[in-house]
């Protein structure tokens, strides 16, 4: 017999069950194919400009900062402008996303660099896949478009938020992701909510841990 | 990991005499607590949640065979692979075979208290892999050759003095004169210092808060980055997660992280909540080449059916060690094994019997403040009083002890005989005591009095004196 | 003999001959140690329009046996304990951990007996810690007393966390004509007694106490109250040992007007 049944067995005898019940295996499968929401809080389920204010309010008190620009072709100037005010060099590392792709970064002086971080890059740029406004929290979706290694590699991290992508909860984010994936996930979803931390020395919450030390989030009306 | 759960009383001892421990405390004490609160305060719904949280893994636990073939299925599907170990000893055989299959030489990790528990870092290096702890307070004991004396803040036991010390001590390739003088200096070292192991290792292993048999999916909660730099960068990526981790449905994941980073340290959500399924895909850039699942069991199919099949509800957010007047007054490495404060009560004697950890779920007032806070509302000193009848049953506790409960019982199941017996014992302490109205010492209650006076009693029992004035009035 | 009832209330039974029947359950700490208590729950008890009756068949709720495993002994008593106090309308008892074991765990103590399962249901749902009874189930929003002096109040555990008495010891004592209830610090953390783990884990409990008569000291009160006797004796003798001025009493006392005489390890006069 093989662990995996010597487990599973044990589990069953425990339980005082059988693995063909039909009541019980109906009640799983529905239960998965459902994916029923539960308690959504109140607190996200407001109307668009709200959920702006409590999504920039909530990720602001984590030390990300945010800044609101009015369309997409004013992104690589708000890229510009946030590098040179913090004294970063004017290059970012960035993967193939259709939209950043489109940008009108001839505008700028900014170098842009393709594929994942080997750990050398000093900034980040990511197109968020969502937003969570119940928490302040970003969505971002591994492959091609946004390497997950952007995410953690460089110590700035800037991301490209869209409003319409601003969700109330998680499960809107959850509705959209299986909309456009399918059954099948994508191999990493990153629910980012502020600049990375640490609060191991004495409870006292220092920034940069490992991931980055800053985030600075771009949200396109 | 050396289990010292039989000397608790021993390590208790030195632990309320360490001052450096006790100023340590002295952060949970505030931090966690404050925190905790003011985030529950904001969430109107929280309650609602814990109910949530409760009947999903009820119903999860109900059908947990069904559900981790579920989840089996899915792993596969997306390009894992799923390892079964019943015990430790599987768990330990079964990483060091994915380790020698890609001729690993270098392994980082994120947290995980399943390695802990299986004995996972000497066991790897034992057979000439080094694991390195690249959460920082993992980071931090295991430069100290320390066990975790907390479940998600594993050096809390320290103070920032000690920190710096033992960073001077290992990390010899830096200037001595450098300034250590405060935490964030501290974290720009050791961010320093684990960079380069993140970028040079072969493996990465991980724990799972939670794996959603829905889709096949690990989740891992950090503050850092360091589960998600453990992950996505090497070639391979080893989840160890225990049976009870299954949840089903990536709804019922969220009810549950809504509770977990609030009872936690009071944030609305950890910094990086990550959801991995399977290994890197043909449009991935990065991520791991191999993903590896080890499910592990060791102990906990047999606490399904019985009176602590609801600790495996626990979600491991540590509040109600944060929240226990026993751990915070004596820090985690005095419970002498993984898992301490109230859920390390319950779950220790599972895990390594109730004749070593038999003090675990007696130095316990029952004061509740546990289980009022346990997001996933686990009956907790009930559980831990079902421990004491184990004990019990078997004849564990010292003779003495189980004579005079004997002797207390025989006496009060017996009314006239008590009401004899104590109107003459109450009448002779009244009249010793009398005169001070307390005693500084008192034979046969040494006990109590070595730290407090005892109050003498008032030498008539109310039982004589209300049947005095029953008499009277008749 | 010190701190007993005499020079307080002697008088002869008079309370009403109307009104439910309360059982009192003594518990065995007051009865062995402080009978004032006793007597000043039966005064409030027959404040609020009851007729008190004490049952001789009571020696304790079978905690100590409970809480070591020993469910034979304890099932025992609770049946004892059942038996005397079910032909009652209530059963009130002036201490939050006695009353938390008769309503909360008599129950799942008989819950495998058929019989006894229903008859302790039924008794339960009789059961009251004494403050919630005076407060919730007679409506008492205020007391006849006087106390002269600043007070703080600690919250006993099971009282609090099993039965949720927190506001009723608090709106009765502002009632009391002359008395300043000022918060202490950390009310609802437990005092380190619980049973047998204060002898048990004499270091532990020590040093949980301290952290607690601190506290109370940093209050700045004259006199420190709970509702349940274990915790006071504990917190009493900690003082006592510490040298700290405090007087301890139970809140009964204070509220049924009976808080004349020796404080709880003082002696009488």
């Amino acid at each position: 017999m093989s662990t995996r049944d010597a487990i599973l067995g044990k589990i069953r005898r425990s339980l005082g069950v059988h693995a063909e019940d039909s009541a019980r295996n109906a009640a799983v499968d529905g239960r998965l194919l459902q994916h029923a929401p539960g308690v959504i809080p109140a607190r996200g389920q407001v109307s668009p400009d709200a959920k702006l204010v409590l999504f920039t309010r909530l990720v602001e008190k984590t030390g990300a900062t945010t800044i609101r620009v009015p369309s997409t072709t004013a992104v690589p100037d708000a890229v510009a402008e946030y590098l040179r005010g913090r004294n970063l060099p004017a290059k970012v590392r960035m993967g193939d996303d259709a939209l950043l792709e489109a940008l009108p970064w001839q505008h700028t002086q900014i170098e842009r660099e393709k594929g994942p971080s080997d750990g050398h890059d000093p900034v980040g740029l990511s197109h968020a896949f969502g937003a969570v406004a119940e928490s302040g929290t970003l969505v971002l979706v591994s492959g091609n478009a946004n390497p997950t290694t952007l995410n953690f590699l460089p110590e700035t991290h800037i991301v490209v938020l869209l409003r319409d992508d601003l969700a109330g909860d998680y499960e809107m984010i959850w509705k959209k992701l299986r909309a456009e994936y399918g059954r099948a996930m994508p191999r990493t979803v990153n629910m980012i909510t502020g600049p990375s931390r640490s609060a191991d020395i004495e409870q006292t919450i220092v920034r940069g841990a490992h991931g980055p030390r800053n985030l600075h989030i771009i949200i396109v009306d | 990991m050396e289990i010292t759960s039989p000397t608790f009383k021993a390590n208790a001892r030195a632990a309320l005499a360490d001052p450096q421990l006790q100023q340590a405390l002295g952060h949970i004490r505030t931090g966690f607590i404050e925190k905790r609160a003011a985030a529950v305060a904001e969430l109107p719904e929280f309650e609602r949640l814990r109910e949530q949280g409760r009947a999903i893994k009820n119903h999860t636990l109900e059908n947990l065979d069904l559900y981790l073939e579920a989840y089996e299925e899915k792993v596969l599907e997306e390009g894992g692979v799923v390892h079964w170990a019943e015990t430790a000893d599987d768990a330990r055989a079964i990483v060091l075979d994915i380790c020698r299959s890609v001729g690993a030489l270098s392994v980082t990790k994120g947290k995980t208290m399943i390695s802990e528990e299986i004995g996972l870092n000497e066991y790897l290096a034992e057979n000439g892999i080094a694991p390195v702890e690249t959460d920082l307070g993992e980071y931090i004991i295991q430069i100290r050759d320390e066990a975790p004396s907390h479940i998600i803040a594993p050096a809390v036991h320290l103070t920032r003095e000690q920190v710096e010390a033992d960073f001077r001590r290992l990390h010899t390739h830096l200037p001595p004169e450098r300034d250590l003088s405060d935490a964030g200096k501290l974290l720009g070292e050791a961010r320093q210092v684990l960079r380069q192991r993140f970028l040079e290792a072969d493996v990465g292993i991980t724990g799972a808060n939670f794996l959603v048999a829905e889709t096949g999916t690990s989740i891992i909660v950090t503050n850092e980055g360091n589960g998600d730099l453990t992950q996505t960068l090497p070639k391979v990526h080893i989840v160890l997660a225990s049976i009870e981790k299954i949840v089903p449905t990536l709804e019922d994941a969220s009810q549950i992280l809504r509770l977990l980073a609030r009872s936690a340290t009071g944030q609305d959500m950890s910094v990086y909540t990550t959801f991995s399924t399977g290994p890197r895909r043909r449009d991935d850039p990065d991520g791991p080449g191999e993903y590896h699942v080890v499910i592990l069991d060791n102990g906990r199919s047999g606490m399904l059916g019985t009176e602590f099949q609801d600790m495996l509800r626990c979600i491991r957010c540590a509040a109600c060690m944060n929240h226990c007047p026993v751990y915070q007054e004596i820090g985690g490495h005095a419970y002498g094994w993984v898992y301490p404060g109230p859920m390390g009560a319950v779950l220790t004697p599972q895990l390594i019997g109730i004749d070593k950890a038999a003090n675990l779920p007696n130095a316990s007032t029952f004061c509740g403040r546990c289980e009022a806070v346990c997001p996933m509302k686990i009956p907790l000193p009930n559980m831990m009083r079902h421990w004491r009848e184990r004990e019990f049953e078997r004849h564990l506790q010292p003779t003495t002890y189980r004579t005079g409960l004997g002797l207390w019982a025989f006496f009060a199941r017996r009314p006239r005989l008590y009401q004899f017996v104590t109107g003459i014992a109450m009448r002779i302490l009244g009249n010793m005591g009398a005169r001070k109205g307390r005693f500084r010492r008192l034979p046969f209650a040494s006990g109590w009095t070595k730290y407090r006076d005892m109050p003498a009693p008032a030498g008539a029992t109310f039982q004589e004196m209300w049947a005095a004035r029953k008499r009277n009035a008749a | 003999m010190a701190g007993t009832a005499s020079g307080q209330s002697t008088e002869l039974p008079t309370g009403p001959t109307e009104g439910p029947s309360v059982a009192l359950f003594v518990t065995c700490l007051v009865d062995l140690f402080r009978p004032n208590v006793g007597f000043a729950a039966v005064r409030l008890i027959e404040a609020s329009g009851c007729r008190v009756d004490v049952p001789a068949a009571q020696t304790c709720c079978g905690q100590p046996a409970y809480n070591s495993g020993d469910r034979r002994d304890a099932a025992a008593i609770a049946r004892q304990v059942i038996a005397a106090f079910e032909p009652y309308d209530y059963v009130v008892a002036p201490s939050g951990s006695c009353a938390g074991m008769l309503k909360v765990h008599y129950p799942e103590l008989l819950q495998d007996d058929p019989i006894w399962a229903v008859r302790a249901k039924a008794f339960s749902a009789k059961v009251h810690e004494l403050v919630s009874f005076l407060a919730d189930v007679r409506g008492m929003t205020g007391v006849e007393a006087a106390f002269q002096g600043t007070v703080t109040y600690h919250d006993s555990c099971s009282g609090l966390r099993e039965l949720g008495v927190r506001e009723q010891p608090r709106r009765l004592l502002r009632s009391v004509d002359g008395l300043k209830l000022v918060e202490l610090k950390d009310a609802d953390v437990c005092c380190g007694f619980g049973g047998t783990f204060c002898v048990k884990y004499a270091d532990i409990s020590d040093a949980i106490v301290e952290r607690k008569t601190a506290a109370i000291a940093g209050s700045g009160a004259g006199t420190l109250l709970a509702g349940d006797l274990g915790c006071l004796l504990n917190m009493a003798g900690k003082l006592s040992r510490e040298g700290r001025p405090v007087a301890v009493r139970h809140v009964a006392e204070v509220l049924a007007g009976m808080a004349d005489g020796p404080a709880i390890g003082e002696p009488e006069e």
